[in-house]
């Protein structure tokens, strides 16, 4: 069957099979192996990745489900060379070692701070309870959000600052 | 690498388009919403079919919550997150934001629906216990437009199985609204964060000066239907509520439930847990009640 979806603003068009899912097309078919592939059963999240704006398990999701949706990856998130705040966050704060769950762990954070620009660490740990880190014990990645909150908020008042 | 076994993917346009195309293919499709049990029993080949029908784009038809004042309608392509995030559910049936608190996980909560999750029909699944509590009905359309209601007893046919024929589809769901004082709640013990359910159960209190005009206890994992249990409610009506007899009503939720021992734990410690969880959740749905 044929697949068209548009992935961080470029729309691609496919020939795949019906039962191909997700994650697989992003990274065999399109070459996208920002988002990676880990437990296969929705459990540990490293392959979130947003379907219309919302995280998504793209393990658990058919390719063919998003067709004529918009899918945003980790590879979307810096705008050039210049790095989206979370990205920066995590590396400022230490927000991973291995990195295995580092872009399904950004794709969460960046979803929460677009809906509360401010959260608590209680609602950072919720945000990501669906994503296991095996690395940090989470209080970095917590930290990292942290910093690209704060910086956010810094920058967005320099603008109006400046205007 | 877990994938599912070759099938062909269509898409659903409307609820009937839908039901036509399961006319056609019968019981070799079946409808996939969220996916997060089908894909995963579909992975592991436990679940196998010709046809996929994705309903995704019905979410714009049976994604609602509607509150009248002698019912709530909730549609089956509702989301988890929608009915976490649901401040008119939370006004008149907070027992569904305990419930979806401990569903799974947020992510996960972003692509499950109401209708995925009682049609999955798993002894352990919360929302079946949540509807039995409230004593909700099910909507279920057919071939010609026809409609019929069922009650969550009659839904349940057995684990992983419910009255929803090959050609039709879940709508809604109908929960009845009383005119009393009405409180309810849900609690879970589980062994990991959004987890299945160790054992859970939900409570709804109706009070009518300071008397408990009516009572229900719905309990999850612990036979292999969600099970309500009409005793406790007969023992309850009439009665002011105080410790005793939320005792009584735990009591006879141990002694009226069936489960089974395995790797969450054993046949005693469930009866336990449903003893102590159906007082605390009467517990709480008291003090909403009287809130």
């Amino acid at each position: 069957m044929q697949v068209t979806m548009t992935v961080n603003g470029t729309e691609y068009t496919r020939e795949i099979e019906g039962r191909m899912l997700l994650v697989h097309f992003l990274r065999d078919v399109l070459g996208l192996t920002g988002t990676h592939w880990g437990c296969d059963t929705s459990n540990c999240g490293v392959c979130v990745v947003w379907l219309d704006g919302e995280p998504v398990k793209s393990c658990t999701v058919l390719a063919a489900m998003a067709g004529g949706h918009e899918v945003r990856t980790v590879e979307g998130l810096a705008n050039g060379a210049e790095l989206d705040p979370i990205q920066e966050g995590f590396r400022q704060c230490h927000g991973l070692q291995c990195g295995f769950c580092t872009p399904g762990m950004l794709m969460t954070c960046r979803a929460l701070l677009d809906k509360n620009p401010d959260p608590t660490e209680g609602e950072i740990r919720e945000a990501i309870s669906g994503q296991i880190c095996r690395c940090t014990g989470y209080s970095s990645i917590i930290r990292s959000v942290r910093w690209a909150a704060v910086h956010e908020a810094s920058s967005a008042q320099e603008e109006v600052s400046a205007q | 690498m877990q994938v599912p076994a070759p099938f062909e993917y269509e898409r659903a346009t409307s609820v009937d388009q839908a039901i036509g195309l399961l006319e056609r293919l019968g019981s070799s499709a079946r409808l996939v919403a969220g996916g997060h049990s089908l894909l995963p029993m579909m992975k592991l080949r436990l679940a196998n079919f010709e046809y996929l029908i994705d309903i995704n784009d019905l979410h714009a038809e049976l994604g609602y919550i509607r509150l009248s004042d002698d019912e709530v309608r909730i549609g089956a392509m509702t989301r988890h997150r929608e009915l976490l995030e649901s401040d008119v559910l939370a006004g008149v049936f907070p027992i569904f934001a305990d419930a979806e608190k401990v569903i799974a996980d947020p992510i996960v909560r972003n692509r499950g629906t109401l209708g995925g999750s009682l049609c999955q029909a798993d002894p352990s699944e919360d929302l079946s216990a949540v509807c039995t509590t409230l004593d909700a009905s099910c909507v279920i359309r057919g071939p010609g437009g026809s409609e019929r209601v069922v009650t969550m007893e009659e839904f349940h046919v057995g684990p992983y199985e419910t009255a929803v024929a090959d050609n039709e589809i879940l709508t809604e769901i109908r929960i009845p609204r009383k005119s009393f004082k009405v409180g309810s709640a849900y609690a879970k013990v589980e062994r990991r964060a959004g987890d299945w359910a160790v054992v859970s159960a939900g409570a709804a209190v109706w009070l009518d000066q300071g008397r408990i005009v009516d009572a229900r206890v719905g309990l999850a994992a612990v036979g292999p239907n969600t099970t309500g249990i009409p005793e406790i409610s007969a023992a309850l009506r009439g009665h002011e509520p105080d410790e005793s007899l939320f005792e009584l009503a735990g009591a006879i939720a141990a002694r009226s439930c069936d489960p089974a021992t395995d790797t969450r734990g054993s046949a005693d410690y469930k009866r336990h847990l449903a003893d102590e969880l159906t007082r605390r959740t009467l517990r709480k749905a008291v003090e909403r009640a009287r809130s």
